[in-house]
């Protein structure tokens, strides 16, 4: 009998578990010591914060442990990966329980730094060393069966993605490939050497988790670890500030590379390898493919659809703003124009009120579709409203195309020009026809005392206080949520309302925070006409298909990119509901 | 003739192929925001690469707001914006 419970093969398996807790450790003194200051008291002070303390504990076991996100969104999944998550992570707490409930073989005392050292790998191994008692014996093996489901079924994915609900999956190198195979070959192996005792497979057990453990920090299983953290950084409120320091690099090594977005993402029908996917733009990160991330962060639509599906919230939109902000153009700007422009100036002409309750910004998209503008208005001419036009005869932008391109900077010349016309105005209410602009004011812009509303909104809240009468027609709508109402800010069922009052309304077949962009987006620079005709084309396909005779949105660039290839018309909700009026 | 540096436009041809398919129709100038307040036209920018005027062209781009308009009612698809950001590259 030995003196220590040891044998030589549990050896493999701690160099590995040494070398991957050194490795996390590191890292994690990294990715803090790259915050910037602020963020770093910031993120310290979140995790003693009750409110989210609490959270982070929740997150920490309902997305790490239990994937509820992936629960939602596709329930085989879920199960998939929460078994062989929840499966390992029960194994190894109720090893560590038996440690301090079950004798080790008889006679054997172990006292000191062995004793610690026999503790490090005595749960991952001691059925070889001790005989558990028949209920944790009973545990131990369902949570084993548990794990290896998980992985007949992550197999069964591998060979044909289909059946589990997956079109298309993340295309891997040899070394993700490897730990994979490494990662589903552990726990048939500890189950047949716990069965039979047979000294290869334990050997066989410790050398696949070596492997596993070692490869861990080059590949997309890095995300293990990672997530817990991130979730930490996320509840402290972070922000992305560089592309691959700090707050975004433990964003990069959280995605694991599932492949959930590229099934979301709108340029996944330009290409079949669908390399311009948020999936594969955190794997250029982390192979630090500086040129091609690039490349990716000014193609993306910026649509958040990815970040909407994301099962670990990774901010993917954030980090491809701070990849574009690394972007050296040198355009100096030169907007001292601004100065001539003023809300009397922009009066010239119009007859108006001096005190105006509500404000229009019809914003330039909106000045490219004037249909929208009179029929807004029309509107607010029929509920009697007192308004004032921002822009009547062409203002300036809101700045978020300039935001888009990273220049955040220069957007704050657009951003203090028009707040300046805004407040002097003195209107108590802005009413914005277009999303974009609608995203930049919401967060961007300081009007105090100002309430914004996109005109969704605003003509949902005529409606329903009587200023505005409208009839139910019988035409059948199909609504489109333009991504920066939707996705960004959750207008999802002011529209649905307004519509609900000027006719039928039929369902898309993806809808709300699955919408599918309409590939009109300013978020990208480098797709061309034709790869956004194609997205166009796979979003009017959806939209279609209940058959509904007119489809509406909220967005003027959804609207002229949508009037170009539908078989139907297209027409803004200002625009329906003017056909509809009563007084 | 001769004397025309046309490295700038010549560059822009390789990384934007669709510059040469623009007819001068004007429409990026009638609808640009900028256009509106300042003497930015798009389509005078082009000719005044294709004259080797860079310097010029470059101080016209300063006054863009990279709204986008242009691109959109551009009748042969041309990538305005991002032709005007790899003017400055």
């Amino acid at each position: 009998m030995n003196q220590y419970i040891f044998h030589p093969f549990v050896l493999p398996f701690v160099l590995g578990m040494a070398f991957v807790l050194t490795y996390c450790l590191v890292g994690l003194v990294r990715v803090i010591s790259q915050l910037p200051k602020d963020d770093r008291q910031k993120f310290l002070r979140s995790l003693v914060t009750p409110k989210t303390a609490w959270a982070n504990i929740r997150d920490l076991f309902g997305d790490c442990l239990f994937h509820v996100k992936i629960w939602k969104r596709n329930p085989i999944l879920g199960y998939m990966h929460s078994a062989i998550a929840f499966g390992w992570f029960m194994i190894i707490v109720i090893g560590h329980v038996m440690l301090f409930t079950l004798k080790p073989l008889e006679g054997v005392e172990v006292e000191g730094f062995a004793r610690t050292f026999t503790n490090f790998y005595y749960p991952i191994f001691y059925k070889h060393f001790a005989e558990e008692t028949p209920v944790f014996a009973f545990l131990m093996d369902f949570f084993l069966i548990m794990i290896i489901t998980g992985i007949f079924i992550a197999v069964v994915k591998k060979v044909y993605s289909g059946v589990v609900g997956v079109k298309h999956v993340t295309k891997f190198g040899f070394a993700d490939n490897m730990i994979r195979f490494a990662l589903w070959t552990i726990f048939p192996f500890r189950l047949i050497a716990e069965k039979t005792d047979i000294m290869v497979f334990w050997w066989l057990y410790s050398i696949d988790l070596m492997i596993f453990m070692c490869m861990l920090p080059f590949t997309r299983y890095m995300h293990i670890p990672t997530e817990a953290l991130f979730i930490l950084m996320r509840h402290a409120g972070l922000n992305a500030r560089e592309p691959r320091k700090g707050y975004a690099l433990a964003q990069i090594y959280s995605c694991p590379s599932c492949g959930l977005c590229i099934d979301a993402c709108p340029m996944s029908v330009n290409d079949k390898k669908s390399g311009n996917t948020s999936a594969y733009f955190m794997k250029k990160l982390r192979n630090a493919d500086d040129a091609e991330a690039k490349r990716i962060a000014e193609t993306c639509l910026m649509c958040g659809k990815c970040v909407m599906v994301c099962p670990v919230s990774i901010e993917s939109c954030d980090i491809k703003f701070s990849q574009r902000a690394a972007i050296p153009y040198n355009i100096i700007c030169d907007h001292s124009y601004f100065d001539v422009i003023s809300t009397e100036a922009q009066r010239s002409g119009e007859i108006s009120v001096t005190e105006p309750q509500v404000i229009y910004f019809a914003g330039c998209m909106t000045q490219l579709t004037p249909k929208i503008m009179r029929s807004m208005k029309q509107i607010m001419e029929a509920a009697g409203e007192e308004y004032e036009f921002l822009d009547k005869d062409g203002g300036i932008c809101c700045g978020r195309p300039m935001m888009l391109s990273g220049k955040v900077t220069e957007a704050q010349a657009m951003i203090a020009k028009n707040t300046e016309l805004i407040k002097k105005s003195g209107a108590k209410k802005l009413v914005l026809s277009c999303p974009i602009c609608y995203k930049v004011f919401k967060d961007e812009y300081h009007l105090e005392g100002i309430e914004i509303q996109h005109h969704t909104q605003y003509i949902n809240e005529l409606i329903k206080n009587g200023k505005l009468k409208v009839n139910k027609g019988d035409v059948n709508y199909v609504y489109h949520d333009p991504c920066e109402l939707g996705r960004a800010f959750g207008v999802y069922d002011e529209p649905r309302e307004v519509l609900e009052n000027v006719g039928n309304l039929r369902k898309a077949k993806s809808e709300k925070e699955l919408s599918i962009c309409c590939g009109g987006s300013l978020g990208s620079f480098n797709l061309t006409q034709q790869e956004r005709d194609e997205i166009t084309a796979n979003s009017l396909d959806d939209l279609m298909y209940n058959h509904p005779d007119e489809i509406v949105t909220a967005c003027p660039l959804c609207l002229k990119t949508f009037a170009k290839k539908s078989p139907v018309a297209v027409k803004d909700i200002a625009e329906v509901v003017t056909d509809q009026l009563i007084n | 003739m001769d004397s025309v540096d046309l490295t700038t436009f010549n560059r822009l041809k390789e990384t934007n192929p669709d510059v040469n398919t623009c007819i001068a129709c004007g429409s990026c100038t009638a609808t640009c925001t900028a256009g509106n307040f300042t003497e930015m036209s798009f389509r005078r920018l082009l000719l005044m690469l294709q004259r080797g005027k860079e310097a010029e062209a470059k101080k016209m781009i300063q006054h863009c707001m990279l709204c986008g308009k242009c691109t959109l009612v551009c009748p042969r698809g041309i990538n305005i914006r991002k032709i005007l950001l790899d003017i400055t590259r």
